[in-house]
Parts: structure tokens; sequence; C-alpha cells
């Protein structure tokens, strides 16, 4: 049983503040950058007024907030940081080893494109830059989710075989900065969600050596190590969200609407709003979306179980990734189905770089245009900007 | 309290034997001196670099205490999340303090990890940051950093370093350190003092010591200590300390060897003993005699 507070009218970045201030966090270090900002203002506020017993230390760069994380994990803390774009690729060489020292920090990311030309605006491509770094990737929809799955993301964090950091991204602005009515739990429902667990820590009387050298002996095997656990993470989290209150809030690998719908449609964060919307209000029966919440590690398992029906895919990349076959979320999916054995028509987009809103016209100018190319004769694999005004 | 034996040390050697340093390693002679002297409980952090090269091959560690390396560039930015947490983890009843104690090379220091040096000593994080200086970035195969000395050749100095060295004292000093000093490892009474002295000072403390490298200054091994010494008696490296902005000249050096004797016993430094390069030594004696100099005046201004 659990109980609801209350609702709270809250931006995604204000739930994100306020789920780690029920988290009661040890330590947080961030540094400002838009859309991310409120966060770390929120943050301070909370520690300032007393609403939060924790250290809030105010680095001079993201490289540096993410290197206090890891020193303040080591030491036993519970951690969060937050940050967007330019600070994320400055935190690039830190993220890689917040995952191999195994350290269960949890950073939110209001997704925002990356320089240059520089853009304050939303899409993936921060993220996606840095989804080789071992971190458990975790995409919300709406300020709910945010909330939801930053509560969910420390226990899986710190789950004991798990112990890897978590990413929990919202896109900058559309889910960042607007607001909407927040179920929330209580405090003490949050705190018995999750206990304090041991874990090796530095301590002068049990000394041990963190952060070692390992020759072409032994790197190998921390590598594929680290990365077992982070498959482990997502069985792991079945049972992290499974015990998670409030029923409707559970972090489950993907989300699926209208089941039936003959083509799938697969996007990452807030656009699965737009997609769910333009399916219902324009009666585009045939079409189904499948609303990824966990990009790593990729639910290929379950996402294949949704695509069993599907005749063709949609797949919506805000983020491209120059010079490769196909961006970063259509990669994942080829490469489920290839394995799967299945050669499922796929229709890659690219949309929304730099803040450029898919609008409910897109969105229908999308679908009609993946119902030509998806169907007798039509290519295995076809590409589209969607919203691209160059020629 | 001054410490007259070593027995009166604390006594943890926090490094152990069977490292794989180089013979006759002046960095590891001051982090033995360091841990000696320092008071427990504590956690150490290293950047990148030798001495955590030589101490940490997996699956084999030299350190007897709580060390910790994460990156080449945030040493002092690590430090600062351990001493904070730590700070929440005790009001909390969950942890303990620890006093921190960073030990990096010269690179980490003044050139790559000064960002997060300066952020650190800004927000007055009660760390101790102790430098061994070698001089160059030895691990990487001996280049230049911004506290080589002029003259010096290193691999990427191959005529030999036009620039002076960094004054990263003076660079604390300006963050409004409440103590920087300098050490030498030749002087181990005063070095363990020091790093007595820092620890029981609230905020930021720094030591920066000469740790001579025979495989980086090209000299034998038995020579480090009298290289440590030398180079405080030509006023090379200078012997001091700045407390709350006062100066403090430990070591005035009042008849200074002619730094002559201190360059010939290194091959980094034999071009700059040949005829044809008299101006590049004279320019060796004048960073030197300018730096002294300038000690003496901020010594008489500022006194301790
Ligand atoms: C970001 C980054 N750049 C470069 C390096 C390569 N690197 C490792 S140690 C080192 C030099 C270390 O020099 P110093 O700090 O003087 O310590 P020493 O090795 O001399 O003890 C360099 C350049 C690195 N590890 N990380
Ligand atoms: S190269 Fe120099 S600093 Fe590095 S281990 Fe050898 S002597 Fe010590």
């Amino acid at each position: 049983m659990y109980s609801l507070a209350s609702y709270r009218l809250m931006t995604g970045n204000e739930a994100v503040a306020f789920a780690v201030k029920q988290v009661d966090v040890d330590f947080i270090s961030a540094y400002p950058i838009t859309p991310q900002t409120i966060i770390v203002e929120r943050l301070s506020e909370y520690v300032s007024s007393g609403e939060l017993d924790a250290e809030f230390v105010p680095v001079e760069s993201e490289h540096s907030a993410l290197s206090a994380c890891i020193g303040a994990s080591l030491a036993g803390a519970r951690v969060f940081t937050s940050t967007s774009s330019q600070g994320l690729a400055l935190m690039h060489e830190v993220m890689y080893i917040a995952s191999g020292m195994r350290c269960p920090i949890v950073m939110a990311v209001s997704n925002r494109a990356l320089s240059a030309p520089l853009n304050i605006h939303g899409d993936h491509s921060d993220i996606m830059g840095s989804r080789d770094a071992g971190w458990v990737l975790i995409f919300c929809e709406n300020p709910q989710e945010v909330y939801d799955y930053t509560i969910q993301a420390f226990r899986l964090a710190e789950h004991p075989e798990v112990l890897l950091p978590v990413a929990v991204n919202l896109d900058g602005f559309t889910v960042s900065h607007s607001s909407e009515p927040v179920a929330i739990l209580e405090d003490e429902v949050v705190r018995a969600y999750l206990p304090r667990r041991e874990r090796p820590r530095l301590e002068f009387e049990e000394p041990a050596s963190f952060g070692v050298f390992a020759l072409p002996t032994h790197y190998f095997e921390f590598k594929v190590e680290q990365e077992k656990a982070l498959r482990k993470a997502g069985e792991v989290l079945e049972e992290v969200s499974a015990a998670y209150p409030n029923r409707s809030g559970r972090l489950l690998k993907l989300s699926k609407f209208n089941e039936d719908g003959r083509i799938a449609i697969i996007c990452l964060g807030g656009t699965a709003g737009t997609v769910r919307h333009v399916v219902k209000k324009y009666g585009m029966k045939d079409f189904s979306l499948i609303s990824l919440k966990l990009f790593s590690p990729f639910p290929s398992e379950e996402l294949l179980d949704a695509l069993k029906e599907a005749e063709g895919v949609v797949v919506m990349d805000r983020a491209t990734s120059p010079g490769a076959p196909l961006p970063p979320l259509a990669s994942n999916v080829a490469a489920s189905l290839y394995e799967a054995g299945v050669r499922l028509p796929l229709m890659s987009v690219v949309y929304g770089l730099g803040g450029r809103e898919p609008t409910l016209k897109m969105i229908v100018e999308m679908l009609e245009k993946s119902r030509e190319r998806i169907g007798e004769g039509g290519p295995v694999v076809s590409r589209m900007y969607l919203g691209y005004g160059g020629g | 309290m001054p410490i007259s034996k070593l027995a009166d040390l604390y006594g943890r050697e926090g490094l152990s034997p069977g490292h794989s340093a180089c013979q006759g390693c002046g960095a590891t002679i001051a982090v033995r001196q360091v841990l000696l002297a320092a008071e427990p409980p504590y956690i150490v952090v290293s950047p990148t670099g030798c001495l955590e090269v030589i101490s940490t091959p997996y699956p084999f560690t030299a350190w007897r205490v709580p060390w910790v390396h994460v990156a080449f560039e945030n040493a002092a930015a690590v430090a600062s999340g351990i001493e904070a947490a730590l700070n929440v983890l005790e009001r909390k009843g969950i942890g303990r303090r620890h006093k921190v104690i960073v030990i990096g090379g010269d690179g980490g220091t003044f050139d790559i990890g000064l960002q997060a040096l300066s952020g650190a000593f800004e927000r007055g994080h009660n760390i101790l940051y102790v430098c061994y200086d070698n001089e160059a970035y030895m691990n990487t195969g001996i280049q230049r950093s911004a506290a080589t000395p002029p003259g010096s050749i290193t691999t990427t100095t191959p005529a030999g370093k036009r620039e002076r060295k960094k004054d990263i004292v003076s660079i604390l000093v300006g963050h409004g350190s409440p103590y920087v000093a300098t050490a030498s490892p030749h002087l181990w009474k005063d070095l363990t003092n020091k790093v007595r002295k820092a620890q029981s000072i609230e905020g930021p403390t720094f030591l920066h010591i000469i740790a001579p490298c025979p495989r980086g200054w090209y000299f034998d091994p038995h020579l480090t200590i009298k290289l440590a010494k030398l180079a405080v008696e030509t006023r090379i490296f200078p012997i001091y300390e700045v407390e709350n902005g006062r100066y403090r000249i430990n070591y005035l050096i009042s008849r200074p060897r002619p730094v002559e004797d201190y360059l010939r016993l290194q091959n980094r430094f034999a071009h700059l003993l040949r005829p044809e390069n008299a101006a590049l030594l004279e320019e060796f004696k004048r960073w030197v005699e300018d730096r002294w100099s300038q000690l003496l005046k901020m010594a008489e201004a500022f006194p301790a």
C-alpha cells in the first residue's frame, strides 16, 4: 500500500528537484546550463532552507561537478547531479570513469542540442554522444515520468548487482519547462522505498585503492564485467519498478499505444505524446506507438515482442550520427531486428534538431510518407529528415 | 608542535615498498614524508601521473591508506567531493570525517589541473593539496610543464624551455589560502612540520615540494637528496611559507652556492654550461635572482 501525498503543479525540472529532495540525497554538485539550470536553483533553495540535508558544492565546471560526485559517491554518499548539452560534453571523460568505478550517481539531463552553431533548444545529441559511456539511460515523456523515474533511478543505481550511474533524460523545454500536475508520494514512502545499502567506500581503517590502472592482462575483464552489470540492470529494473509504490508510475522499459496498428512508431521522450495525440485525433488507427523509456541497456527482447504483429517501423531519432548507416535509435532497432532474423521495413526519421519541435502537421506528414514507403516493393531501409527546410 | 624525532611522527607508512618507481625517485621520498606526518584518519587523492602509475598496477597496490585516482585534471574536484560528502555523512551519523590530502605532480597541478585546483581553493574546502614537483610530465616521457624551469631540456623543448616557471605559490596565495608553503625532502623536519601545520589550519592549504627525478632530469639516482639540497642552497627553490598572506623565509640563503653546482649534475641542463649558450645561462640566473629578490620584498612588505 502507498499513499499519494497530493498533486503538485511542476515543470520537468521542478519534478527532478522535488524527487531528489524526497530521495534524501547527501551530496549535489552541478553547474548551471540552460535548460537544466532550474534543477540546480531549486536544489540550492532546498538545501539553504534546510528542507534537504545535503551538501551542495557549486563547482567551477561540469567536469569538476561529475568529478566531485565520484569523490562523494566513493565516500559513501547518495549523489545527484544534472546538466545539459555542452556541460554533458564537458563531462564526457568523467562519465566513463563514473561507470568504470561503479558509482551509483543519478544525473538528470535536460536534453539540448550541441554546438556549433550554438543552440539552447531541445534535442538528444548531448546524451547520444555519451551513449557508450556505460550509464543506464532513461527517457521521460512528461513531468510525471520525470518524478517517478528519478526516484526509481536511485534504487536501480544502488542495487548491489548494478552499481552503475543512471542518466534520467528529459527533453529540453518541452518537458523541462512544461508544467503539469504531478502525483507525488509522501516523503516517508519514498524513504522506505530507498533504504541505504552498504557498498565499498573510502575509509581509513579499511584502506582500499580506488581508480587503479589495469594493464592488458586485466582491463578487458573489467570492461566486460561492467557491461554485464549494465545488462543486469535491465533485469533488476523489473524488481525495482515492481516495488515502486505508485503503480501507474512504474518504470517499464517501453510503453505501447494502439497495439493493433500495422506500422509501429518508435521514439524517445516527449515526442511520444505528440505522436499519440496525432494517432488519436486523426484516427490514424494503422499506427501503433512504442515509447521507449529505457535506451540503455537496450530492451531488444521487449521491443521485438511489441513488434510481433508490425508490418513496418518508423524510428524517430532526435539526433544524428554523422557518417553512420543509421542514427542511434534506428541503429539499435535495426540491430535488434537483425538478431531476431526479422527483415521489417524501417523508415529512419531524424527530427527536431536544435529545438525544431515536430508539429501535428509534421507528424501527419511523416505518417503518410511511411504508408507509401512501408508496403509492397518498398525499400527495407529509407530515410527522412522531418521538418528540414533545406533541399 | 614541531617534530624533532622520526619517532614523533604519526608513523603510518602510507606507501609500501615494492612499487615500481625509479631508483632515487624524489616524488616517492616526499610522499613517504608527507604521510608519516599526516594526521589520521585521512584519504589520499592523486591525479594521473607517475605516482598513480607506479603504485597501483591492478591487482597490486602500494597504498596502505585509502587512496583514489579519478583522472588527470580533477584531483582537487574529487577531493572537494569527498570532503563535503563526509561532512554531511558525519552530520547524518552514517559516515565520519577524514582529512583529505591530494598528492599530485606538477602537470596535474600547474597545468591541466589548475582550474579544478582554483575552484577548490576559491570554495574553501578543507583539504591539503601537495604538489610533488619534478618539473615535467614524467609519466608520459618527460614533456615540458608550466613548472619546467627555463633552459631545461624536455622531449617537447629539445632546445631548452624558453619560458620561466609558473609561480604557483603566488597563485594560491592570491586565492586567499590560509597556508601555502614550499618544502624539500632533504629538510624532512621542515617538510613534516609543514604538513602538520597545514592540516591544523581550517581551509585549503598547499605544499609545494621539490621532487628531483633521476629519469627526467638525467642524473644518477644517488644524487636525489643532494640535488634537492642544491636547489635550495642555490636559491633556485626557496623554502618559505605564507600564512594568511604573511611571508616567512624558512631558509634564508645569505650566501648562495653558484647555480652551476646544481646544473652541472643534470643532463637536462648540460647545454646551458656550454660557452655558446652563455646567454641562456644568464637568463636562468636572472630568473633565480628575480624570484629571490621578489620573495625578499614580499617578506619585507608582509612579514609573518
Ligand atoms: C586528459 C588527459 N590528458 C593527457 C593525459 C596523459 N597524461 C597522463 S599523466 C601525464 C603527465 C603527468 O605529469 P605530472 O602531473 O607532472 O606528473 P608526473 O608524471 O611527472 O609525476 C599526462 C600528460 C591524461 N591521462 N589525461
Ligand atoms: S620518472 Fe621520475 S617521478 Fe617518475 S617514477 Fe621515475 S624518478 Fe619518479
